[in-house]
């Protein structure tokens, strides 16, 4: 089979029957390529009661929607999904694989690369199709998916390349690409997949004895103005402070990594290349130096304040307005000054 | 039942700090060039691999590594924290490695050590974050995996049973071993070093590290012939030559670029008052907040 006409494929996640807002994102970015290279743009869900999921895929250009159902493959786990990519893509042989950069693709993408010995690149921030020449063999390789991630703590951004082997997978972080409906009327074909052809009882070997998810009350990603707090802020107490100051403007609030890991804050609150990658209308930044990591995470906010003591903090550099001070002094006058002026 | 357990544990670069010139011309890493540290999830592993051994008396942790000889640090490390010993997977042939040919590597020394009950290691490495290599592990050695897992709950009747850190919620799974388990930083720390330990295996050192070390020092080590790190090779576990180092990896590294961001033309206000007060109206006026 020509490799290059072979089309591309996106592993969508599901909970409580909505697709994942990641694997839609996903879609997007997919159609996109899929449209420059001339291929089809194919979904996959593995999972229970998929009754009518692809409604939910179409409008984002979906050509077909492979549907492998069984009640044992609905919670998640790691060996009966690789099975089923494994052996589809042997079948289908697709050019590309997306996934969400979640638990469950950094779960599954690297068992399924690994029995199928594809490459596979972790947490990508962009993705584009372009050439390739091998610098020591001099071979020539015509649209390779660039898979372009931050390394090294973000310091560096790599392009990585998988010339030879195939599927070309890649995991995206939920939030860096933008979910954008293709076409609302957009129809694609659905095949319907015996498990029992794709998955084999011994699969079967990790049991979930308990189970408690529950929808993140945090959601910075959508959220129109963030208060965020580094470091400087210095503990929960802090914290607090920029709560106050976001709940007066409606806002969320957000962190970085050095914060999240001194234990000022929750996880999920994180924004940046290991966090949440957030485009909201105002960004007040308090106490953050910029590290490269964050300031990937949020350079596309709208507006940027950023409150600091050193005025030579990098993260200024990207910011709108820069208020040397102390968070301490400076965000109670902000709240004060809200409150007199708002209606 | 006692146990035999494995921790892989990476040496990797502090990436607080690096820069272009980390990185060697053909785009993969320099890493006798960075400050080295104990990968930190590594360590969150090797606490779990402590605590079922304190619990399954007569089990025993080996450290297994993967890098250039100094790596043998990191194995030392583990040691004077509890580890019973060693061995660092170092040749030239396994250099310029992508997570799939590293973890065919390490799948192999896994393979050569043989008896294992179950294989602990950090989620991920702070020099990469890519995740990928506990998984692979398990494909390779064909076995489950239990990924970011926090705590080892119970081990008994040839299952484990693991609590789960995802993004939204726990989870509680029961594998049967042996299976590979990768814990997230969010599980207990590791506990430092052991006094007593330190003092008997300060003279631990690899075949690499000795060969640098003084005749008094020599003789030191040689006079405890037990307590040495061990190096192996490629050919010593058998890796097939197309699956290790550049060669094996199928993916490849085509740039490397520094991040560079636009600067915006920022305004400077000062922290008063009357222009805390401008500010907010400007806000207010533009639709940005209210």
């Amino acid at each position: 089979m020509q490799k290059d006409k072979n089309n591309l494929i996106v592993y969508c996640e599901y909970e409580d029957g909505k697709v994942a807002d990641v694997s839609l994102e996903l879609l997007t970015k997919g159609r996109q390529l899929a449209t420059e290279l001339g291929v089809k743009l194919e979904a996959v869900v593995i999972g229970d009661k998929l009754a009518g999921i692809e409604k939910q895929l179409f409008p984002y250009g979906v050509d077909m929607v492979y549907k492998v159902e069984d009640k044992r493959l609905y919670p998640y786990t790691s060996n009966p999904h690789a099975a089923v990519l494994i052996n589809l893509f042997r079948e289908i042989e697709p050019q590309i694989c997306l996934m969400g950069a979640t638990c469950i693709g950094r779960d599954l993408g690297p068992r399924v690369s690994s029995c199928l010995h594809s490459g596979l690149t972790a947490d990508c921030t962009s993705l584009v199709i372009g050439d390739h020449k091998d610098p020591k063999t001099g071979k020539e390789y015509q649209n390779l998916l660039y898979q372009i991630r931050p390394a090294f703590g973000g310091n560096i951004v790599a392009t990585i390349v998988n010339p030879d082997c195939r599927p070309q997978m890649a995991t995206v972080r939920e939030g860096v690409m933008k979910k954008e409906v293709f076409n609302p009327n957009h129809k694609g074909e659905v095949v319907k997949l015996d498990a029992k052809k794709y998955v084999k009882d011994e699969d079967f070997v990790v049991e979930i004895i308990d189970r408690h998810i529950e929808k993140s009350k945090i959601n910075i990603k959508n959220a129109s103005i963030i208060v965020a707090g580094g470091y400087g802020v210095g503990s929960k107490e802090g914290f607090d402070m920029l709560h106050e100051l976001a709940s007066v403007l409606g806002a969320e609030v957000g962190a970085t990594r050095a914060a999240v890991d001194a234990g000022f804050t929750e996880h999920a609150r994180q924004v940046g290349q290991t966090g949440v990658t957030v485009r909201p209308k105002l960004y007040i930044a308090c106490g953050i130096s910029g590290q490269i990591q964050h300031i990937a995470g949020m350079q596309d906010s709208s507006i940027i304040i950023s409150i600091n003591n050193d005025p030579n903090a990098p993260i200024n550099t990207i910011a709108d307005y820069v208020i040397t001070g102390n968070y301490e002094e400076i965000v109670p006058k902000l709240i004060k000054y809200y409150k007199k002026n708002s209606k | 039942m006692s146990l035999n357990i494995i921790v892989l544990a990476k040496q990797v670069p502090d990436t607080r700090n690096v820069g272009k010139d980390a990185m060697k011309e053909d785009g993969t890493i320099n890493r006798a060039a960075l400050p080295a540290i104990f990968n930190p999830e590594d360590l969150n592993a090797l606490e779990q691999a402590l605590r079922l051994k304190d619990e399954n008396p007569g089990s025993t942790i080996t450290m297994l590594t993967m890098g250039l000889p100094r790596a043998a640090e990191v194995v030392r490390e583990g040691i004077f924290r509890g580890a019973d010993n060693g061995i660092v997977l170092t040749d030239r042939l396994l250099g310029g490695a992508d997570t799939l040919a590293t973890s065919y590597s390490l799948a192999q020394a896994v393979k050569k050590i043989g008896n294992y009950d179950i294989v602990l290691c950090g989620r991920q490495a702070i020099d990469g974050d890519t995740a990928q290599v506990g998984p692979q592990i398990a494909e390779k050695l064909g076995i489950p995996q239990v990924t970011y897992a926090e705590e080892i709950l119970d081990i008994k009747d040839g299952k484990v049973i693991v609590k789960r850190r995802l993004e939204s919620g726990v989870e509680t799974v029961k594998a049967p071993l042996p299976c590979v388990v990768t814990v997230n930083g969010s599980a207990a720390e590791c506990r430092p070093r052991n006094a007593k330990r330190v003092m008997q295996y300060k003279y631990a050192v690899s075949p690499s590290e000795k060969a640098k070390l003084d005749d008094k020092q020599k003789a030191i080590v040689e006079k405890r012939p037990n307590l040495n790190i061990q190096e192996w090779g490629a050919a010593f576990v058998e890796a097939d030559p197309q699956q290790i180092g550049m060669a094996g990896s199928p993916t490849k590294v085509k740039a490397i670029e520094n991040v560079v961001f636009t600067a915006k033309q920022s305004l400077s206000l000062e922290n008063n008052d009357e222009q805390i007060e401008q500010l907010i109206k400007e806000l207010i006026a533009n639709h940005t907040i209210g």
